[in-house]
């Protein structure tokens, strides 16, 4: 069985491309803007798009992410309205995968039966839920294999080589590399560390590798995208959310411009990493 | 319900407490988890290590803590006997530091070289600054905002120390944002930091761990018992936050069919308001800081912040074994109001002259509903887990007084 995200990286490594991953709040800085953004993310640049499902203890959640799950709740965010914001996506867009990404109480709470059914008949694809290591995937992992969602692990750099099986077993969709030991928004790794983490990685899985958590500048995103098979952002796209909210945080004129704008400097500089990479090469 | 054959056999090989506990951390952190789960396994089983323990327990802790027949208490209440374990006599002034010794001494075998720790009324975080200075380990508390304002002396304490006290605003700045951010450190941090948790809360092995080590409180009052009056008691009573005391007095007690054991969480200004910490009365099952467990939630799963005049209960969870034991109604919950915690804190004043931390007067409140109902060869124990002098200020301040 192919998924939408399956498809799209087949698309990638076609066109051997690194494909551009946008993390942002769902109902952030309130509903309707927030489906203003997701709306135009594909036309953006945006290869694959995760939607944060707000939570009040974000725990592996830097600053900028925190915040923006603050003013999604404040705005009446929720499961329910998460899950709306995908289906109306979907009028409109049936091929962009879309990720669902957060913590697992929301959807204890909802209750995995009938979130996996919503979600599916949403139009997700995937989800992504941090506080669900693979010594719990009894909980949602495997009922949401089940039901064709691809189920997205993270590998970090805590992750060696005894734990890797464990980390893969049951990942499909993509295998996300959290490029520093943190939490996002914060410090940035070492290049060729990470070249050298993700090539470990490919030794272990055939899936495709997307590098997240610190990258924040397109250089970041066209380095990174060189040897990844997509690069994630997140804090920087939601803080330029906040950078565009006015006193009273409603948002300013122009902020989902600024917004796409900034997704289309990442996804070019992503999208362009390998054919830059290639001429240097044949100067060199 | 049928009785068990035993309630001391948690968790499973998952961390289980039936569906409670487990595992719910990133996957940055999984490694360390399974390390010290680890590493726990084999202290629990190494002589020396236990001997270490013991003799800090002794020597710089103070145990055994005393078990105190609280007399005139008693008459004033007309029913019951009502009984203390002492743990307030503790160097630091609560049940805290025993844990603590326990986690350092594991932390320095594991080779970890700096500290960090959440905490709410700071009890917690000054018995961690303790032990890092005994043992010459850096030491970051993370510490509410707001919970800095009400326990100022605490954090002067804690600097006193030598630790770094970070202060904590994001969400309602209390115990659970303070746990949220010394999380955040050590998912940044994993190479050489040990968290010490400070609750039986979190994910395996620490609400196991954090239990273990506190039911030198249990083990002691039963042997203390037996020894002052050659029968166990008729019912414990301890106030929950995350519950730790509870847990370390109830631990040794849970096999021992004729002792009621009686849990007393934070009611703040009333359960009916909605401002309290009463996770198993209001709370539903979620998961958050590692583990499922009773949470104040609202219908999207999202946390509710809790209410408590105490900031040691101000909590909106539970720790995952006590969940287990409400349901399986081997331990009952009850509620105390600010209130009647305040009321029964200015009780214990007059009537014993000891100053309860504001957290156990919880438990006391309840005592004052139940002792005078029940007969007089009754003996209810209760853990005075902390001293009051940290809360004079809040007190003063409820009170209306100006110091």
């Amino acid at each position: 069985m192919t998924t939408r995200i399956d498809r799209r990286f087949a698309q990638l490594r076609e066109k051997d491309s690194a494909g551009f991953v946008a993390f942002v709040t769902a109902a952030d800085p309130d509903i309707e803007t927030s489906f203003e953004i997701i709306k135009g993310l594909p036309a953006a640049g945006a290869d694959v798009i995760e939607l944060g499902m707000p939570f009040t203890d974000p725990m592996a959640d830097g600053p900028a992410i925190q915040e923006a799950s603050n003013r999604a709740l404040k705005a009446g965010g929720s499961m329910k309205v998460t899950l709306d914001l995908v289906r109306r996506f979907r009028e409109t867009d049936n091929d962009t995968p879309m990720v669902l990404m957060g913590y697992y109480n929301p959807i204890y709470r909802y209750g995995v039966g009938a979130f996996l059914a919503d979600a599916t008949e949403a139009g997700v694809d995937g989800l992504i839920v941090v506080d669900l290591p693979p010594e719990e995937d009894a909980e949602l992992c495997l009922p949401a294999r089940d039901a064709g969602l691809n189920f997205i692990r993270l590998a970090t750099p805590t992750t060696d080589a005894a734990r890797l099986p464990a980390v893969l077993a049951n990942t499909s969709g993509f295998l996300y590399y959290v490029a520093i030991a943190g939490i996002t928004g914060t410090g940035s790794a070492d290049t060729g560390e990470l070249e050298a983490a993700v090539n470990v990685l490919r030794d272990g899985t055939d899936l495709p590798i997307a590098v997240g958590f610190g990258i924040k500048s397109p250089k970041n995103a066209a380095e990174i995208g060189k040897f990844a098979d997509a690069v994630v952002v997140g804090s920087a796209l939601v803080q330029s959310v906040a950078d565009n909210l006015d006193g009273k945080g409603r948002p300013k004129a122009g902020l989902v411009a600024q917004v796409h704008d900034k997704v289309t400097q990442l996804a070019t500089a992503a999208h362009g990493a390998r054919k830059a990479a290639g001429v240097q090469g044949s100067t060199a | 319900m049928a009785e068990r054959n035993s309630y001391k056999t948690g968790p499973d090989e998952k961390g289980r407490f039936g569906i409670y506990g487990g595992r719910f951390v990133a996957e940055t952190l999984m490694p360390l988890i399974l390390d010290l789960e680890k590493a726990y396994d084999e202290v629990k089983r190494d002589g020396a290590f236990q001997a270490e323990f013991d003799l800090f327990m002794r020597d710089y802790v103070g145990r055994p803590s005393p078990l105190y027949f609280a007399e005139r208490l008693t008459a004033h209440l007309g029913g019951a006997q009502v009984w203390f374990k002492r743990d307030e006599l503790n160097h630091t002034g609560a049940h805290k530091i025993n844990n603590c010794i326990g986690q350092i001494l594991l932390a320095r075998k594991m080779g970890k070289t700096r500290i960090i720790a959440e905490t709410g009324a700071g009890q917690h975080g000054v018995a961690t600054a303790t032990v890092a200075a005994r043992f010459g380990l850096p030491c970051v508390i993370y510490m509410g905002a707001v919970d800095m304002e009400r326990q100022k002396p605490n954090v002067f304490r804690m600097r006193l120390l030598g630790a770094e006290v970070v202060p904590v605003t994001s969400g309602s700045s209390t115990l659970k944002d303070a746990m949220n951010e010394a999380l955040r450190d050590w998912v940044a941090n994993v190479g050489n930091t040990f968290y010490l948790i400070g609750s039986v809360a979190g994910p395996h092995p620490y609400p196991a761990m954090v239990r273990d080590f506190q039911s030198v409180i249990g083990t002691e009052a039963r042997a203390q018992m037996m020894d002052r009056v050659g029968r166990l008691p008729s019912a414990l009573v301890a106030c929950v936050g995350g519950g730790s005391n509870a847990m370390g007095l109830f631990y040794p007690f849970l096999d021992d069919s004729g002792v009621e054991i009686i849990a007393v969480e934070a009611a703040g200004k009333g359960i009916e308001t909605g401002e309290h910490a009463a996770a198993v009365a209001k709370g539903e099952p979620g998961v958050l800081h590692g583990a499922r467990s009773y949470l104040m939630q609202d219908e999207d799963g999202q946390i509710i912040e809790p209410h408590s005049i105490s900031a040691g209960l101000d909590y909106p969870g539970i720790g995952p074994e006590h969940a287990w034991l409400a349901d399986e109604g081997r331990v009952k919950f009850e509620s105390a109001t600010d209130a009647e915690a305040l009321e029964a804190f200015q009780l214990l004043a007059k009537t014993e002259g000891i100053l309860p931390a504001l957290e156990p007067s919880h438990a006391i409140a309840h005592v004052a509903k139940i002792a005078p109902r029940r007969p007089a060869d009754d003996i209810i124990l209760v853990n005075l887990c902390g001293r009051g002098d940290k809360d004079i200020f809040s007190v003063a301040d409820h009170l209306g007084a100006d110091i």
